[in-house]
């Protein structure tokens, strides 16, 4: 009772803040905001709140909250469109949405999947605000009695969703989720700093690769790239078959599973430091494993768009807890909403709760609210966008390319973001090919620092522990928290191996001859031993243990399915091969050539800078490959340059420069 | 009506500021106008640093001081641990008056310690601003008793530190508590010293410090509710370049203090001298504010000047209590002054911390 003493008169203070029309004013214009950043995949929250900081000095403290609030709580509702529509994941919160998301816009039911996510959304978010008005008061002894022992076995439980998305066979899968280990372990070694697989000379590899490249490499690209072969739409038949309706039916259907995923969100979104990169493939995992028929999950299942964006919007809530209460962001966006909260005189830390509690309630039902608000949008609007899938995709694919190129450039502002792009998306391309499964592989890839760290950090630390005594060691490391969480992810991996089988997370793939395969495996393997002789030369033991070990295991793993290459027949699952028969077999356009248009792009840039190779690409493209007249390619061409401008103008962002900048001086936005 | 009397109070002060400069600041030197231009501030880090938080307090402050008030807006350029957008502002940055950057201790030590990435030379930049700190060590309540009654009592406790890595500003606690004759075993690869702080608060580190802002913010109330003790600053430097107690906590022994209760003597030789070197450069003039090479003597003193009317708003002391601490923020001569004692550790200093990296932590750098 003394919560609800506290929370109470707090609460209808803070309702009375939020319920102000100019709050909800400026709310709203947060939302809008928030929205036409958010549906752009590759560009979130960061972006949009660097949008709007240097109003916020001397703005009314609650109308300034009320715009940051806006803008942050719609971007993991907005980002579905990319990944529903186009198979993009918009930012980490929607990633596990592609999987079935997807399939079903090119079913024709894009209207449905998108109002089946955006009503999930809904519910998630108020939800989330809910628990958390009464969670919030006393989540500061739960969350410290997360330390280094339960944030390595949450990784760990992240890690086990590999199992339930490896697909029918379980060797492959954990080959995918190494080589996405391995890959994240690339760059400088946050322990002690020695370079892994790069040098101090190359900075870009030095600094790692950013989740923005490697999530549109190895989805975006290989989807764009494949859609665009077959000369059609994303909805199959052109048609818009399912309505939104439909989609809000199918989440009353799954309110359950909608609750149970709200809370997962709500939980682990409070854990400083794992963020939401984890969050929705355990609800993904979750889902799955709780659904009685799992034969469609993969190629359509409206479950597996309702769980995890159940969760993704619920954890935005959850987040706010080490925020607020630790002044520890836990995010890249809400680092920068506490800056923005410093503008408006108020800082993050456990005095907010205790002084002012009605403002931390203000932030948090105003993420309800803006959930609301940006759900409902979004819902209005899915009709509308979702007839994007059924326009041509020649038209609509030059246009993506461009805006992938342009925010992959703003992970670093570096010539070297497109050329990982390009490298990363031929490995999402040839990873989907011969059905290597990419789910496990950017799970792998999300996880690796915190796997690295975590487990380093831990074993120190329990080091320390066991000197002391033999019963110090073992009280830090199994703790009752740690105990649950190896019996949850015993039992996942139990079932997830025996369930994998019904599931396909990509969908059937053909097999075909055995020499394509073999070779990419080969070509995987040959990486693998680089890098593993690449970490034995590290001096550090602290730098070289985890790509070292990680390396062995896959290789070892990589032995497995060479052995079985070698013994078995040509059409074993192992052969899987998207080219020998299906739908990429029989398109029209080939890989190569088509793939050539995007390396055009790049090359362009490299020489003219990013605008004048975007103009010429565009006219060219719609000229010759899209095969319209030169006027219409000409407007065209215009529209989607000035679109570009107009973006990095308003976010005050460059344009990648190409050699041709460095020898003349040019005006922005060619410069 | 709470908004509306606080809207105008604001408002009210920027005139009487502006009043206050107009009147005091007699144009010595021809000032650039800058009426309608946008000045980019250069930060070498991701927009969620301590350097991004410094850079949004003066961003519209620096632009309502300006004459003709230009926007002014922070760019972001992150990687490489800063030496990336720092090798862009030597090679890259136009001295066009529009273009400043922002150097933070983690620019200053790769610097010092011949990091191989590093190719800027601060000797070519002009500074315009230079924004000290302080940094406050800390310890658990029962180790911190122990401490205060007899400092020489926990040189046998396993000390365990959560530490970003030895070549950062953590060089500067480590150093100091090896110097004391701790054991002091560092957890490496932490992600910035709010994550230390929640390990010592979990027990998980039972030792600790902060810098000044996020001790006053993070750590004072857990002090006051008997969770941690403080155990020493860093100090500070007076006029003579000596470290006396931190204005910003006069209470707290300084480690120059604690080291000669413990040792007997006062700290000298190579050690000390590296350890005095290394603070120097990474907390009295932690952050600082660049023009870059070539820049005329026009637009140096504009900067200086505005800088210079920021500092002497009537409401500076209370809207940047709260966000830098109490510290110096220096401009003209003295931010010259303060830019020349951060890069000048000599030769000896230099190749002892190196040799004392590897010898420690295996960590090179090459």
């Amino acid at each position: 009772m003394d919560i609800l003493a506290t929370a109470l008169p707090a609460l209808s203070e803070a309702f009375a803040l939020i319920l102000h029309p100019q709050q909800v004013m400026f709310l709203v214009l947060g939302v809008l905001l928030g929205l036409s950043v958010g549906v752009f995949p590759g560009l979130g929250g960061i972006a949009g709140l660097s949008l709007v900081l240097p109003f916020i000095y001397g703005m009314d403290p609650v109308s300034g909250l009320a715009l940051m609030v806006g803008l942050v709580a719609v971007i993991p509702t907005s980002d579905t469109f990319a990944s529903v529509l186009m198979g993009i994941p918009g930012s980490s919160a929607s990633q596990a949405t592609v999987l079935d998301g997807f399939p079903m816009a090119r079913k024709g039911e894009a209207a449905r999947a998108l109002a089946a996510a955006f009503a999930s959304s809904l519910f998630g978010g108020l939800l989330g605000a809910f628990i958390l008005t009464f969670f919030i008061l006393i989540a500061r002894p739960l969350v410290l009695a997360f330390g280094l022992p339960e944030m390595l076995m949450i990784t760990i439980l992240g890690l086990s969703m590999v199992a339930v998305l490896a697909g029918s066979l379980p060797l492959k899968g954990l080959a995918s989720a190494g080589l996405g280990l391995m890959i994240g372990t690339i760059g400088a070694a946050d322990a002690g700093g020695s370079p892994r697989m790069s040098d101090y000379d190359w900075d870009y590899l030095y600094d790692g690769l950013k989740l923005v490249i490697v999530g549109l490499g190895i989805f975006a690209i290989p989807e764009i790239v494949s859609l665009l072969r077959q000369d059609r739409s994303i909805s199959r038949d052109a048609s818009l078959g399912a309505g939104w309706f439909d989609g809000i039916r199918d989440w009353w259907r799954n309110r359950f599973l909608s609750i149970r995923c709200a809370v997962i969100g709500v939980l682990v979104g409070v854990i400083p430091g794992l963020g939401g990169s984890v969050v929705d493939w355990i609800a993904y995992g979750h889902t799955v494993q709780t659904s009685k028929e799992k034969e469609k999950f993969g190629s359509g299942d409206v479950r597996g768009v309702i769980g995890p964006e159940s969760s993704n919007n619920a954890k935005e809530g959850g987040g706010l807890v080490p925020t607020l209460i630790f002044g520890i962001p836990g995010s890249g966006s809400m680092a920068v909403f506490i800056g923005g909260m410093a503008l408006l005189g108020y800082e993050a830390g456990p005095q907010l709760i205790t002084n002012d509690l009605e403002i931390t309630y203000t932030i948090v039902w105003s993420l309800a609210l803006a959930n609301v608000v940006g759900a409902g949008l979004c819902i209005a609007l899915s009709g509308g966008i979702a007839r994007l899938t059924t326009i041509r995709f020649t038209l609509l694919a030059p246009f993506l390319f461009m805006l992938i190129a342009f925010a992959a450039f703003q992970s670093r502002q570096d010539l070297g973001d497109l050329i990982a792009l390009f490298s990363i998306g031929l490995l999402g391309i040839f990873l989907r090919r011969f059905n290597w499964s990419r789910p496990a592989f950017l799970i792998g890839f999300v996880l690796s620092t915190q796997a690295e760290n975590y487990s380093y950090q831990a074993f120190q630390v329990a080091n320390f522990r066991f000197q002391r005594s033999l019963e110090e060691g073992l009280g830090y490391i199994f703790t009752p928290i740690v105990l649950v969480l190896i019996v949850i992810t015993v039992v996942s991996v139990y079932f997830g191996i025996r369930q994998a089988k019904q599931i396909r997370p990509e969908g059937e793939v053909t097999t075909g001859t055995k020499l394509a395969p073999l070779l990419f495996l080969l070509a995987v393997t040959g990486y693998l031993l680089v890098s593993f002789f690449d970490a034995m030369m590290i001096d550090q033991t602290t730098d070289m243990i985890f790509p070292a070990t990680i390396s062995f295991l896959t290789l070892l793993a990589c032995a497995g399915l060479l052995i079985r290459m070698v013994r078995a027949p040509a059409d074993d699952v192992a052969f899987a091969d998207r080219e020998a028969g299906g739908e990429d077999a029989t398109a029209p356009h080939g890989l190569w050539g088509t793939l050539a248009w995007f390396a055009t792009l790049l090359g362009l840039t490299i020489l003219l800078g990013f605008i004048l190779a975007l103009g010429l690409f565009l006219l060219v493209f719609f000229r010759v490959r899209a095969g319209m007249s030169w006027a219409k390619s000409a407007m065209f061409t215009g529209a989607g340059l000035s679109f570009m401008i107009a973006m990095g103008w308003v976010l005050n962002r460059d344009f990648p420069p190409g050699l041709l900048q460095s020898v003349v001086e040019l005006p922005w936005p060619i410069r | 009506m709470p908004t509306f009397t606080k809207i105008t109070r604001r408002a009210s002060i920027g005139l009487l500021a502006g009043a206050a400069a107009f009147a005091f600041s007699a144009p010595a030197m021809a000032e650039m106008d800058l009426s309608g231009e946008t000045v980019e501030w250069v930060i070498p880090f991701s927009e969620s640093g301590g350097s991004a938080k410094w850079a949004n307090f003066y961003a519209p402050l620096l632009s309502e001081a300006l004459p003709g008030n230009p926007n002014v807006v922070v760019k972001f350029m992150p990687g490489a641990g800063s030496t990336k957008g720092a090798n862009w502002f030597q090679k890259s940055a136009k001295a066009d008056g529009l273009t400043i950057f922002g150097s933070s201790g983690s620019t200053q030590f790769p610097y010092l310690l011949g990091d191989p990435r590093v190719r800027y030379e601060y000797k070519d930049w002009n500074v315009v601003l230079a924004s000290g700190t302080g940094g406050v060590a800390y310890l658990p309540p029962d180790l911190g008793a122990k401490f205060k009654e007899d400092p020489s009592s926990i040189l046998d406790v396993n000390f365990i530190y959560g530490s970003q890595g030895a070549t950062r500003l953590d060089l500067v606690p480590l150093l100091a508590w090896e110097m004391l004759g701790l054991n002091v075993e560092p957890v490496f690869g932490i992600k910035g010293r709010g994550d230390g702080r929640l390990m010592f608060e979990r027990g998980e580190a039972n030792i600790d410090y902060q810098t000044s802002s996020s001790y006053l913010k993070g750590v004072t109330p857990l002090v006051d509710d008997g969770k941690a003790v403080p155990m020493m600053t860093w100090g500070a430097l007076d006029a003579d370049g000596n470290i006396v107690r931190d204005p910003t906590f006069p209470d707290i022994p300084t480690f120059k203090e604690v080291y000669t209760q413990m040792k007997g003597e006062a700290p000298s030789g190579p050690e000390w001298d590296a350890w005095k070197a290394f603070f120097i450069a990474g907390f009295p003039a932690q952050k600082m504010v660049f023009l870059p090479n070539g820049a005329t003597e026009e637009m140096i003193t504009t900067y200086s000047n505005a800088f210079n009317k920021v500092l002497e708003r009537p409401d500076f002391a209370e809207i940047s209590a709260a966000r830098l601490g109490k510290y110096p923020q220096m401009t003209g001569d003295e931010a010259v002054a303060a830019l020349d004692q951060a890069i000048s550790v000599d030769d000896s200093a230099k190749s002892f911390v190196v040799g004392w990296l590897k010898d420690r932590y295996g960590v090179t750098l090459k």
